[in-house]
């Protein structure tokens, strides 16, 4: 993951590689909003009065810990469940009220819920059959969307003839053969192994390019929303804490709880002294007494208290101090490593008692390292790797 | 090694020598009657064999076995063919009767919050702890022309008090009586059918836009036929060969088979003729038994 602000996806129209990013212009009209949704079951509000506008092409991402309320959120906008208050409309039309049946939305569901009685054909060409499409056109759609998937050779063949990687290409198969406005995809990849999983990422990534429609995915993976998605949503107790592409939500989280749900992150309070326009100069008692400087503007003053937010893999760990900088060095002792095999995690104790994490590529073949248990080291990092976080 | 085998030998002949005992060899004796002739004797026909009377008394007692109570009973100048028609037509139209009760109670049941679904099961077999004969007793209780039924209708104003309705001996009653007992072997498999399948199913089917009602015969009515067939069976084979409640809630018109085998055993007293209308409704009643086996291990292949 590199550092700055970049998108990740980048479409190519008239052979010109184009940014995509029309939640920035205000000029682009979304496909879904959501406004001042709220729904609550009994005493339960499973999402509070949320606002939220989704654009045409898009591949959205609701991510969240389970109870968080994006699964709420995306049954209503299929009509399974009715908001208790607002309104969502979908290319300018009103939702609420209507029945699923009559909505322009499709749904993979996480359980897949293919109709067991009927073979792999008859499932994707039910929602053809049901909207009265002439039989060769049927025809045409439902061996398209197995080439699609790549499952022509399991046409006759019925659910429980089919492995779970199978049963999800037909799930996918399926819901994409009405070609929604909106695809809704509910944890779809929760139920395969890791490898098909990271496969079929890159796969749904492709299918949404090439058909050009709009994904919204539910998840509670937050590898997953980081790959596929254009935008990603971080939901806590129904409410939208930071909406943001991916590296911005990485890079720039706006709070400690995204900043710790996405990714590894080590977080340190601080005081701060001096706030300048481009940085922000703070103070931490731990580590021997630090002087700490982020290339960051924040509002804050001077006697705040701060987070520091440096994720393992910007942070330097050597045996000598680090005579190339004055902040952002700390002092400490190895207390634990994990070999991953790419990486290697240092868990550093600083002096004071926190320990913060060190990710270290292993770019020789060394099997014995040079830093080891119990070594006194020097952790340090550049002012702008770390991020500062008021809340 | 040996002796785990001997345990499964052993595990598996207990219900084989059920069967042997309590099903073949009983069949094999009413077979056995059904071939031979009335007597004025103890027992009622003959031949009788005896091993102890030597291998050639044997050997004439087995020749003068023959099928002419067969031929007695499939001759269209006695009443019994009459008599399976109209068992099966009864047991026909009671089985589609209690399928249509059977099938909104179930759904009901499986639809409900599953806090409750053990006490609605519970209610569903609760009347089998009266017993059976009490509860068609019952029946006649309500249905007589000075029953239950007729006076409140009469209380209500709804009926004539001089013209009460005449629903006891007829075969309306008899329905009512079959629908009402067989109610719960019904609703068992249906409920059972329908309670393991995934509600996902029917948001599946709504989201690719198929309104609920479709959504039944696409879905769930597909999905339940297992449990209809069971259902079905499981009434219409006993049905067929009902007696008690024709008996005691039907007319002297109402004919059924298991009334005829009753008749003809106790009024009669001829075991030889009773014995073929058994032999033959269990022939009838084997072809449906057959089917339901064939659907079963469909079923189970599809898992």
């Amino acid at each position: 993951m590199s550092t700055g602000v970049t998108e990740k996806t980048q479409t190519t129209i008239g052979g010109i590689r184009r940014k995509f990013a029309p939640w920035n212009d205000p000029a682009a009209v979304p496909l879904i909003r959501y406004e001042n949704v709220s729904k609550r079951f009994g005493e339960f509000t499973a999402v509070d009065n949320l606002s939220l506008d989704i654009y045409e092409r898009e591949f959205f991402a609701l991510l969240g810990p389970s109870g968080c309320g994006k699964t709420t959120l995306m049954r209503m906008l299929a009509g399974f469940e009715d908001p208790t208050e607002g309104r969502i409309t979908l290319a300018g039309q009103d939702l609420v009220g209507m029945p699923p049946y009559k909505r322009q939305t499709n749904m993979m569901f996480q359980s897949y819920a293919l109709f067991p009685h009927m073979n792999v054909m008859d499932n994707i060409a039910f929602g053809l059959k049901q909207d009265g499409m002439e039989k060769g056109a049927i025809a045409a759609r439902v061996e398209e969307m197995l080439k699609l998937v790549k499952l022509e050779k399991f046409a006759k063949r019925k659910p429980h003839q089919l492995s779970g990687g199978q049963r999800q290409r037909v799930a996918l198969a399926r819901s994409l053969a009405k070609r929604p406005k909106v695809l809704l995809l509910d944890e779809p990849l929760g139920a395969l192994d890791k490898k098909l999983r990271e496969e079929t990422q890159f796969e749904l990534m492709d299918i949404q390019m090439q058909l050009g429609m709009t994904f919204l995915i539910v998840t509670h993976d937050q590898e997953e929303a980081m790959t596929v998605a254009d935008r990603i949503a971080v939901m806590d107790h129904g409410k939208l804490i930071q909406v943001a592409p991916p590296a911005v939500i990485y890079e720039h989280p706006n709070c400690r709880y995204v900043a710790d749900f996405v990714g590894d992150v080590n977080i340190l309070e601080a005081k701060v002294e001096t706030v300048e326009p481009g940085n922000v100069a703070l103070y931490t008692g731990i580590g021997g007494g630090a002087k700490l400087s982020i290339a960051q503007n924040v509002e804050a003053k001077p006697g705040d208290t701060a987070f520091v937010a440096i994720r393992p893999e910007k942070v330097r760990i050597d045996i000598d101090p680090p005579a190339w900088q004055e902040a952002n060095c700390l002092r400490g002792e190895v207390w634990d490593i994990g070999y991953l095999g790419d990486l290697s995690i240092y868990h550093v104790e600083l002096e004071g008692g926190v320990r913060i994490k060190a990710a270290k590529p292993n770019l020789t073949r060394m099997v014995e390292r040079p830093i080891t248990w119990e070594d006194k080291v020097w952790v340090s990092w550049t002012p702008d790797a770390g991020v500062v976080l008021t809340r | 090694m040996a002796a785990k085998a001997k345990g499964r030998w052993l595990v598996l002949a207990v219900p084989y020598l059920w069967l042997l005992v309590l099903f073949l060899v009983p069949f094999l004796i009413v077979f056995k009657i059904s071939l031979s002739q009335d007597a004025i004797a103890q027992p009622p026909y003959e031949p009788v064999f005896d091993l102890a009377a030597g291998w050639e008394a044997f050997t004439d007692a087995f020749s003068q076995l023959n099928f002419d109570n067969y031929a007695y009973v499939l001759s269209w100048d006695n009443e019994f063919i009459e008599a399976y028609g109209s068992s099966l037509w009864i047991a026909g139209i009671s089985t589609l009767l209690l399928l249509a009760v059977g099938y909104p109670i179930a759904y009901g049941m499986a639809r409900a919050p599953k806090s409750i679904r053990p006490t609605l099961l519970m209610l569903v077999i609760l009347p089998f702890w009266t017993s059976f004969l009490i509860r068609v007793y019952a029946w006649i209780g309500i249905l007589s022309p000075e029953g239950l039924l007729n006076q409140l209708l009469i209380a209500l104003g709804i009926i004539n008090p001089d013209a009460p309705l005449q629903i006891l001996a007829t075969d309306t009653a008899v329905y009512i009586g079959i629908v009402y007992s067989y109610l719960p072997f019904m609703i068992l498999p249906l409920y059972s059918a329908l309670e393991k399948m995934d509600e996902t199913l029917l948001e599946a089917a709504a989201d690719l836009g198929c309104p609920p009602f479709a959504a039944f015969w696409k879905i769930t009515w597909p999905l339940s036929l297992p449990g209809v067939f069971a259902g079905c069976l499981l009434c219409f084979i006993p049905a067929v060969g009902e007696f008690v409640i024709p008996d005691l809630l039907g007319g002297s018109d109402t004919m059924m088979i298991g009334k005829v085998l009753w008749t003809e055993f106790s009024v009669n007293r001829s075991w030889t003729v009773s014995a073929a209308v058994a032999v033959l409704l269990l022939l009838v009643l084997v072809i449906p038994i057959v089917f339901y086996q064939n659907v079963q291990a469909k079923e189970m292949e599809g898992r």
